[in-house]
């Protein structure tokens, strides 16, 4: 079982996040669960999704607590919230944001592992490459472009499938053409780190 | 047909193919998205003829449903916690009238203090109310329990409430199968009434009954509950043949062979319950699991042959009566009496706490090794409840409880400590 | 002998049309001229045949207040001495002598059952009407009936409706009916949202000013200075306290609804066509009916009507019709009664008069003058003494102002007994 756990601001589409996610992974043909926080959610205040993907049936209902993947869809929560917490040695963290990795100061948050590769983070500009192509800033389709590429855990066309099925034409078009960039970005990169550690 | 999809939409798309033809409704967290649903299925026209009308409370909501279910229309409404308690006077009538309303139960706690997530205080506080109550385990049993609640309550003249975690399921999305309208006319036929106001052939509903009739009036209800016991298995039985997956039912074991500790719970705990359990027989502990579906009538015979070979029973349970224990693991007991078997309660998940494998290991293992105590409150925050019975104990005027431990805990960040 | 023989009846001296009452000066009420064409024929009384031409003749029974009146035409009868009525509500039921609330709920259903050609479902709350008519395991109601709980009638009659609808039978109607606890305390949410939705139900309103079934205890509707079992004629302020009241016929004018009326259990013709003109409408009705109840309000059982009548003449109940938020008719006061008398015969205002003198001069004279400005207030609001212009619309809102065209006028459909149709 592969979990995810996604971080954002309430009026960010993170619980949008985790459902497009779930149903990308439905397209591709596996279970999934996708639920928020069910925090007392406002516009701004930070909020939880957890999506599972699975080869079977998922039973628990439990928030996830370790997660394999974390998606960050604001960067100001890094030093706000504890958003790495259970996050698992070969796991790797998708952060938008247009600063390069070494200036956010994450090595003390994200560790050095002892005995593992360390966490592996990405970066992206999610936030810009939806606006360049929704004029919306609304990163979360486009991190799941670059999560598909970061995890191999959901195909791209599953992802377009599932912003299609969940949006109007134009805006399903735009999302799609920013996921696919976002896609295309992670892939070029992860051919070059792959897996190298965060410092 | 298979859908990636949120379980209140799975849901409300199932009623509308059952047909319902008053629909009515007031919002309150966590149903909305199912009543919303509807609704938009009513006004795009792909459920009709329905009458889909906007309440303004909860107590119209179920005195709307009863008027029209005594007219002779399929009735249906959804409400959660405060909700259920603002219509009780109504859940009450509509039971003891005989009509065969169906309502979707979002389980959410009941306050005060208010809360808005998931346990199942909601749910306790009409369980003698003589509706039959169906817990759905996930979001595919909360769809199908209500193909399944419709013809039920049409054909014994009760009505069934299907409770589904507020939030946990509600606002989960998941696969589920969704039936076709072919497959649900076939096993649900248009709805027949026992009693019904026509001016062609008048009768008198709701007549003041004295101490004379009284007691027999209420043990025909009784009598009726108990019949469900038997049409509860044959219907999901039924349903089984008709649509292929096993869903209701009175309920289901699940590795209770060789297991000597049996965890008994209702709706979506189960699942991570399951899990648990599985991993502790990797682990060489045999801990089986009873998952109960219907929980009125209470199905104690079913209920003492699934444990018979058990030695020892958890209940874990999202609702307790304050000041005494568990309520599921009073009946549960109840079900057991004779037996010896010991009943450990472990309350949990209360006003949406989440309950963790780990957690649920901890207790599973201590009542297996016999360590458990009678009552359990699971992951408890023992400093503050110490804390505030030490603030109590300094001052008479200590203040609302509720906002002081929040203070304790950070959440609220005011006033003197 | 000119006129009518007039039994029991009004008598037959000039200017005076009901027993006792006493004519203000200068009111000029004048009662039907009937021209002698329209009389039916009456072989073994004088004809006017033998009177001298010109000279107007005053029939007094023609449009009393006897329910069984032959003397008018038949299309003109009640349904009430139609020997075919319905008896929707059946005799048997176990209503106490005299109750108010039972004549009402007879009237207005039987004359429901006659608008809808028998096609109609009732919704009763809790009350003395659905207590006294259900005894289990008898019933008195020969329609099919429901009672759900005391709150809830305009909600489950609207479920009601909505169930007909969808099933395709629009011609069966449906009646909610509720006592003045039900309709203006405990059920006044659920009224407010069917007025809102204009779902199509008539609502009846039996208001006889307390909470009966229970023991007389206060509720909204209880008039000031009423004795109830909360409200004891005990104290510095004997009886109900003078609050803001709570006035339902025009709350539900506020909600701008097709048709509100008021009526009593005095005028039968009055109430019946009320009934009559409702169900020929759709949508969310309202109708108060005042029905006095001899136990609650103390009074003797031969009075019910006598007090609803004098209700009505003091002018403490306004009746009139009212559409869409805008009173259309008003049934004017013949001769306006000082509140007094219609105090005196109830035991509720006993405390208002002197025990030991219980005929003469009240002891509480400055509260019996506060009910007299209440009267005179609702006679000035809805134009209820006075010749009544041609197109002056009368209505709570204020004096009356200049009619504007198409305004409908209180004596275009007045209804009074005696008075033009």
């Amino acid at each position: 079982m592969f979990q995810v756990r996604i971080h954002g601001r309430g009026g960010q589409g993170v619980v949008t996040a985790a459902e497009l996610l779930s149903v990308a992974a439905f397209f591709d043909g596996r279970w999934s669960q996708a639920f928020p926080s069910f925090g007392s959610e406002r516009t701004g205040a930070p909020v939880v999704g957890f999506c599972r993907i699975s080869d079977g049936e998922i039973r628990t209902r439990e928030p996830v607590s370790a997660p394999d993947a974390l998606i960050i869809q604001d960067a100001t929560l890094l030093h706000q919230v504890d958003l790495f917490s259970g996050l698992r040695d070969e796991g790797f963290v998708l952060l938008n944001t247009s600063r390069p990795v070494e200036e956010l100061g994450l090595g003390a948050l994200t560790g050095p592992r002892r005995d593992g590769p360390g966490v592996r983070v990405l970066t992206l500009p999610a936030t810009e490459l939806a606006i360049a192509h929704t004029g919306r800033p609304t990163p979360n389709a486009v991190l799941l472009g670059g999560f598909a590429a970061a995890g191999g855990v959901v195909s791209l066309d599953a992802v377009a499938g599932a912003i299609e099925q969940r949006f109007a034409g134009p805006v399903a078009r735009a999302n799609i053409a920013a996921a696919t960039e976002a896609f295309r970005s992670v892939s070029a990169r992860c051919k070059e780190c792959d897996h190298a550690p965060t410092d | 047909m298979l859908r990636q999809i949120e379980g209140s939409r799975a849901v409300a798309e199932t009623v509308a193919l059952c047909r319902p033809e008053v629909v009515c409704a007031y919002p309150i967290s966590p149903q909305t998205h199912i009543i919303e649903a509807v609704g938009v299925l009513v006004r795009t026209g792909a459920l009709a003829p329905c009458e889909f009308i906007n309440v303004e409370s909860e107590f119209a909501a179920m005195s709307v449903s009863i008027g029209a279910s005594a007219a002779g229309a399929r009735a249906y409404t959804a409400t959660a916690s405060q909700g259920l308690l603002f219509m009780i006077e109504a859940v009450y009538n509509a039971a003891g009238l005989g009509l065969p309303v169906v309502m979707t139960l979002a389980n959410r706690a009941v306050g005060a203090p208010i809360n808005i997530w998931n346990d199942h205080s909601d749910a306790m506080a009409v369980r003698d109310s003589g509706w039959i109550q169906l817990f759905a385990e996930t979001n595919q049993e909360a769809a199908d329990l209500h193909i399944q609640a419709f013809r039920l309550a049409e054909s014994l003249s009760l009505p069934v409430m299907v409770a589904m975690d507020g939030f946990i399921l509600t606002h989960a999305i998941e696969r589920v199968d969704l039936a076709t309208q072919e497959q649900v006319d076939r096993f649900l036929p248009p709805y027949e009434p026992r009693q019904v106001l026509d001016p062609a052939d008048p009768v008198s509903i709701g007549a003041m009954v004295g101490p004379e009739a009284f007691e027999e009036v209420r043990y025909l209800a009784h009598l009726r509950q108990i019949e469900a016991l038997t049409a509860i298995p044959a219907i999901a039985s039924e349903f089984a043949a008709h649509f292929g997956r096993e869903s209701g039912g009175l309920l289901r074991p699940y590795r209770c062979d060789g297991a000597n500790t049996v965890v008994v719970a209702l709706g979506s705990v189960l699942g991570t319950i399951k899990d648990t359990v599985d991993a502790m027989w990797d682990d060489g502990l045999a801990v089986g699991v009873v998952g109960i579906t219907s929980f009125r009538p209470f199905p104690a015979a079913a209920v003492r042959e699934a444990l018979a070979t058990a030695r020892r029973v958890v209940v874990v349970e999202k609702a307790f009566s304050i000041g005494f224990g568990g309520v599921l693991s009073t009946d549960v007991a109840m079900a057991l009496t004779g037996s010896g078997t010991p009943v450990t309660t472990v309350v949990a998940g209360l006003g949406g706490r989440p309950i963790t494998g780990a957690s649920l290991r901890e207790c599973f293992e201590a009542a297996a090794a016999d360590r458990a105590e009678p009552l359990v409150f699971l992951d408890l925050n023992r400093a503050l409840i110490d804390h505030d019975l030490a603030r109590s104990a300094a001052r008479r005027r200590s203040g609302p409880t509720a906002e002081n431990v929040l203070r304790d805990l950070g959440t609220v960040a005011s006033g003197p400590t | 002998m000119p006129g009518f023989a007039t039994g029991g009846g009004p008598t037959a001296a000039e200017g005076s049309e009901s027993p006792g009452s006493v004519e203000p000066p200068g009111s000029g009420r004048t009662g039907a001229a009937v021209r002698s064409e329209d009389l039916p024929g009456s072989g073994d009384t004088a004809g006017p045949e033998s009177l001298p031409t010109g000279q107007p003749v005053k029939f007094y029974q023609v449009g009393s207040f006897a329910v069984g009146n032959r003397l008018l035409d038949p299309s003109q009868r009640t349904v009430q001495s139609d020997a075919l009525r319905t008896n929707a509500l059946d005799s048997g039921h176990r209503a106490c002598q005299g109750c108010g609330e039972a004549l009402g709920a007879r009237y207005a259903l039987d004359a429901a059952m006659r608008a809808t050609g028998g096609s109609m479902v009732a919704v009763n709350a809790t009350g003395c009407l659905e207590v006294f008519s259900t005894p289990y395991p008898e019933s008195s109601w020969q329609i099919p009936w429901l009672h759900s709980l005391f709150g809830n009638t305009p909600a489950v009659a609207t479920g009601v409706a909505a169930a007909l609808r969808v099933k395709g039978r629009p011609e069966v109607r449906v009646v909610g009916q509720a006592g003045d606890g039900g309709t203006v305390d405990i059920g006044f949410g659920c009224l407010s949202g069917m007025f809102e939705r204009n779902d199509d139900v008539l609502f009846i309103c039996y208001d006889n000013e307390a909470y009966m079934n229970t023991g007389v205890q206060r509720s909204a509707a209880t008039p000031p200075a009423a004795r109830t079992a909360t409200t004891e004629a005990v104290g510095d302020e004997p009886g109900n306290p003078f609050g803001q009241g709570k006035n339902l016929p025009v709350l539900a004018m506020a909600h701008d609804i097709p048709y509100v009326a008021t009526a009593t259990v005095a005028d039968l013709h009055d109430l019946e066509q009320k009934v009559e003109r409702a169900m020929a409408i759709r949508g969310a009705r309202y109708l108060h009916l005042f029905v006095p109840c001899p136990l609650g309000w103390g009074a003797a059982p031969h009075d019910t009507i006598r007090l609803a009548r004098l209700a009505k003449e003091t002018g403490l109940f306004p009746v009139f019709e009212a559409e869409h938020g805008v009173v259309t008719a008003v049934s004017q006061i013949r001769h306006q009664v000082p509140v007094e008398e219609y105090l005196r015969p109830q035991g509720r205002y006993r405390h208002l008069f002197d025990p030991a003198d219980p005929d003469g001069p009240p002891a509480r004279p400055e509260t019996i003058r506060r009910i007299q400005e209440i009267a005179d207030r609702n006679i000035a609001r809805y134009g209820l003494v006075g010749p009544g212009a041609p197109g002056r619309p009368a209505g709570p809102a204020g004096p009356a102002e200049p009619a504007g065209p198409g305004a409908v006028g209180p004596s275009d459909r007045s209804h009074g007994a005696g008075e033009a149709r």
